[in-house]
């Protein structure tokens, strides 16, 4: 079932054009990969999703961007969009909180008071992000000492902590080392299960590893989305070819 | 050169060793005479009577209420103005408001004072609640401007991190932001104590100088500054050195400030 | 899995709306309390600047504030003259030639802060203890001087170092490689680049001492008078007592007979501050601009 709708999506940072014409599903139990050189629009378009481009100033869209039938745009609260869509940055960002505070944070956000649930929920959701073990003894102490790649861990447990629908990935192992990194994948892969992901990558072994679906993105262009699979092994467009082959980006 | 350079940056070295110097030489043989315990705890100040009384505990209260009232005036509209400035100003009012908050930030003390006995005594009188009032507006600036930079020195990745939530804008400023600014922000407060602490001409024009311990806001005060400068005209001999014994209390006071001060400041960093 | 999601309920709006109406509340109430300030003194004030106020000699009856104008310009140029030199000289030496961390400049960093933090009324004590009465010079022109000078050469100090610090070496690598001498470098290209920010610095100590009072009573005295040597001018008597727009009107309160001359001099005063804030933030702007 699609989660996502996307519609003819276009997006100007003033007078520059960074999404042309973009339109694309994302389905529940999938991971769908963004991938192109830097700059191609793939972040732009994850930061329309969720509206965090309203923090861009002179940032202007057209066409729709519909959450199972929903325009995000118009039908939601911005802050119920958020809660419904998790993102997960680049760089980790846990708040200089303690580990707890930092999973209570979004629920506490969303009105649950309740001790007995907001302990449940910090449990839950830092087992389903496979960090329990690693915190459970250190919960009331500042999330600012763990290592990169569990503060990641934290972050993405930190997003599952308000039920999210979908999740969104800027690029989430571009800062962290190799086993870090396949922590998450595998961490991710076990997710999917319950969430329409979607990821943002740079790193194309990455997309082939874990993603269902691939968009290939060039200078705000979509220019292929297919199964991963087709992408990597038989792409239809030649500059899909070129990428991801090497030749350039 | 390079020693002449060298002479020139040890000159506030020597400026604080002088200062240090000679408060404490003329200040502390008082404190020897009168009695270290009888000067700091005393309740009279009486010069003029025979023996002369000379305990400052008056004045040290004084200095602390009217110091705790400026806090109760200023920190919360302080703090919140350096939130207003740092993350809800639109761009255009920021242009206004910053030469603004450095405008009240360069009001001379007696002007301020001016304004104070115009507008406050009269209510007021002459008491703590006026000197207050008058503090708490005179240290605005000076936490605004510091807290503002703190807040500014939070990364952006916090903030979005709280949208990404779904939390709202000033949920995601006072939950997250200023959590993450709370050391320099405490700071901002901490300097404005010192600010307070020190300020000597405008707290003279409202205060009413009384040297008595008050027992409400709305009695008048005399704080250890305002005693220094009241006296120092005719003083002479012990209640002389008395009065530099003040400053030499006020001196202790104030570095311990400083020390708070620094001592928050590197936690920041 | 059976899927427990929160519901959709906006308990925090309200939160929402509380928070950014204070965070507005104490701007507007910050914006307020400027504005009525300045509105008040100018309102006061403003009857009555006559001509009278700036007669050459103080009396009684004309309450003339130019004698202490005069003075408090004077004050600010010998203040500055001394003051600026030494800051200077410190903020190259910080700057330029110590080695980061050292003790010594640990040392020097922390006397500054302490000096920063010192309230100008124990700058007076200071000044009255040590150059009034140990040196002999007797409430004076030069004594306040002294004082203001130790006053405000941390601030001077700060903003001088950061200036320096803010020239890209890249300028001071193009100057080497040129042959030019460590000495012939910094006078010639990095302070040249720093001015701006150095006189950012002399601004806003010019406001200080155009401000202060506390320090300046028990160290210039409050003599209303013009600190020219019996010759006249230019000729300065720098042992004279002589007092600042500051000590000016805060010796009228004390005779209780001149508020409304003291508000005309206060109008004065706020001018002449709000002129050197304009300038500082002129200047500020130019820092700006020559970093980005």
């Amino acid at each position: 079932m699609n989660v996502f709708d996307i519609q003819e999506l276009n997006l100007w940072y003033g007078k520059f054009q960074a999404l042309k014409d973009v339109s694309l599903t994302a389905a529940d139990a999938e991971i769908t990969a963004l991938i192109g050189p830097s700059g191609c629009g793939k972040s732009t378009l994850l930061k329309t999703l969720n509206r965090m481009n309203d923090l861009t100033p002179d940032c202007r869209i057209t066409g729709s961007v519909r959450l199972r039938g929903q325009d995000v745009y118009a039908d939601l609260p911005v802050n119920e969009l958020r809660r419904r869509v998790g993102m997960v940055f680049q760089k980790p960002n846990p708040f200089p909180m303690s580990v707890y505070d930092n999973i209570a944070f979004g629920p506490r956000t969303h009105g649950v008071k309740s001790r007995l649930a907001l302990d449940e929920t910090v449990e839950k959701s830092l087992r389903s992000a496979a960090i329990w073990d690693e915190v459970k003894d250190r919960l009331r102490k500042s999330a600012l000492g763990l290592s990169g790649g569990q503060q990641q861990r934290l972050c993405i447990a930190r997003a599952l902590a308000v039920t999210p629908e979908v999740l969104l990935l800027d690029e989430p192992t571009s800062a962290l080392d190799p086993i870090s990194t396949g922590k998450i994948e595998e961490l991710l892969l076990t997710l999917k299960k319950n969430y329409c992901i979607i990821i943002v990558t740079h790193n194309m072994q990455q997309a082939t590893r874990i993603s269902d679906k691939t968009a290939f993105f060039l200078l705000g262009e979509m220019v292929e989305y297919d199964n991963t699979e087709k992408i990597f092994s038989l792409p239809r467009d030649k500059r899909t070819e070129d990428y991801v082959t090497g030749r350039f980006g | 050169m390079r020693a002449v350079f060298f002479l020139t940056a040890l000159v506030s070295v020597l400026a604080v060793l002088l200062i240090s110097l000679f408060l404490l030489v003329n200040g502390l043989p008082a404190l020897a005479k009168i009695g270290p315990l009888e000067f700091l705890l005393g309740r009279e100040w009486s010069p003029s009577d025979v023996p002369p009384l000379f305990g400052i505990l008056p004045m040290i209260a004084g200095s602390f209420y009217v110091t705790a009232t400026a806090l109760a005036v200023g920190a919360p509209i302080g703090l919140l103005a350096a939130v207003f400035l740092a993350r809800v100003c639109p761009p255009a009012l920021y242009r206004l408001l910053k030469p603004g908050v450095n405008l009240l930030a360069g009001i001379p003390s007696v002007v301020y004072g001016y304004f104070g006995m115009a507008v406050l005594v009269p209510h007021l009188r002459g008491s703590i609640l006026s000197a207050g009032i008058l503090l708490g507006v005179m240290i605005l600036p000076t936490m605004t401007t510091l807290a503002e930079s703190a807040l500014r020195s939070v990364p952006e990745s916090y903030y979005e991190g709280s949208l990404a939530l779904g939390a709202g804008h000033y949920r995601s400023v006072f939950r997250v932001l200023i959590p993450a600014a709370r050391s320099g922000m405490l700071a901002a407060v901490v300097l404005g104590v010192g600010r307070a602490v020190g300020e000597t001409m405008a707290v003279i024009m409202v205060a009413g100088n009384q040297p008595r311990l008050p027992h409400s806001i709305f009695q008048g005060v005399r704080t250890m500054t305002a005693n220094i400068v009241i006296e120092m005209g005719y003083a002479a001999e012990l209640h002389r050195e008395a009065l530099i014994a003040t400053g030499v209390v006020l001196f202790v006071f104030i570095l311990l400030i400083n020390l708070c001060f620094s001592a928050l400041n590197r936690g920041n960093t | 899995m059976k899927k427990k999601r929160l519901k959709n309920k906006y308990p925090r709006k309200y939160g929402e709306i509380l928070l950014g109406a204070i965070t507005w509340a104490a701007a507007l109430l910050m914006t307020a309390v400027l504005l009525y300030i300045i509105g008040f003194i100018v309102y006061r004030g403003a009857p009555y600047l006559k001509p009278s106020l700036f007669s050459p000699t103080y009396n009684s009856t004309n309450v003339s504030l130019l004698p202490a104008l005069v003075s408090t310009v004077y004050m600010t140029a010998f203040a500055l003259a001394v003051a600026l030199p030494l800051g200077l000289g410190a903020a190259i030496y910080l700057a330029e030639y110590a080695r980061r961390g050292h003790k010594v400049v640990r040392l020097i960093r922390l006397a500054t802060e302490t000096l920063a933090g010192i309230p100008s009324i124990i700058h007076g004590l200071f000044g009255m203890l040590f150059f009034v009465t140990y040196l002999g010079w007797g409430f004076s022109l030069l004594a306040g001087v002294c004082t203001l000078a130790i006053m405000i050469l941390p601030l001077i100090m700060r903003a001088s170092e950061e200036a320096l610090l803010a020239a890209p070496d890249s300028y001071r690598e193009g100057a080497f490689a040129l042959g030019a001498g460590k000495l012939r470098t910094v006078f010639r290209i990095v302070l040249p680049a720093a001015a701006p920010g150095i006189l950012a610095g002399v601004i806003l100590s010019v406001g200080r001492i155009v401000g202060e009072t506390a320090a300046l009573i028990y160290t210039a005295g409050t003599v209303a008078q013009m600190p020219f040597a019996e010759g006249g001018p230019p000729l300065i008597d720098v042992f004279a007592s002589v007092r600042t727009l500051s000590v000016h009107m805060y010796a009228l309160t004390r005779e209780g007979l001149h508020t409304n001359e003291g508000f005309a001099t206060a109008l004065t005063l706020l001018a002449v501050v709000m002129g050197i804030n304009a300038a500082a933030a002129w200047m500020a702007g130019r820092v700006g601009k020559n970093r980005s």
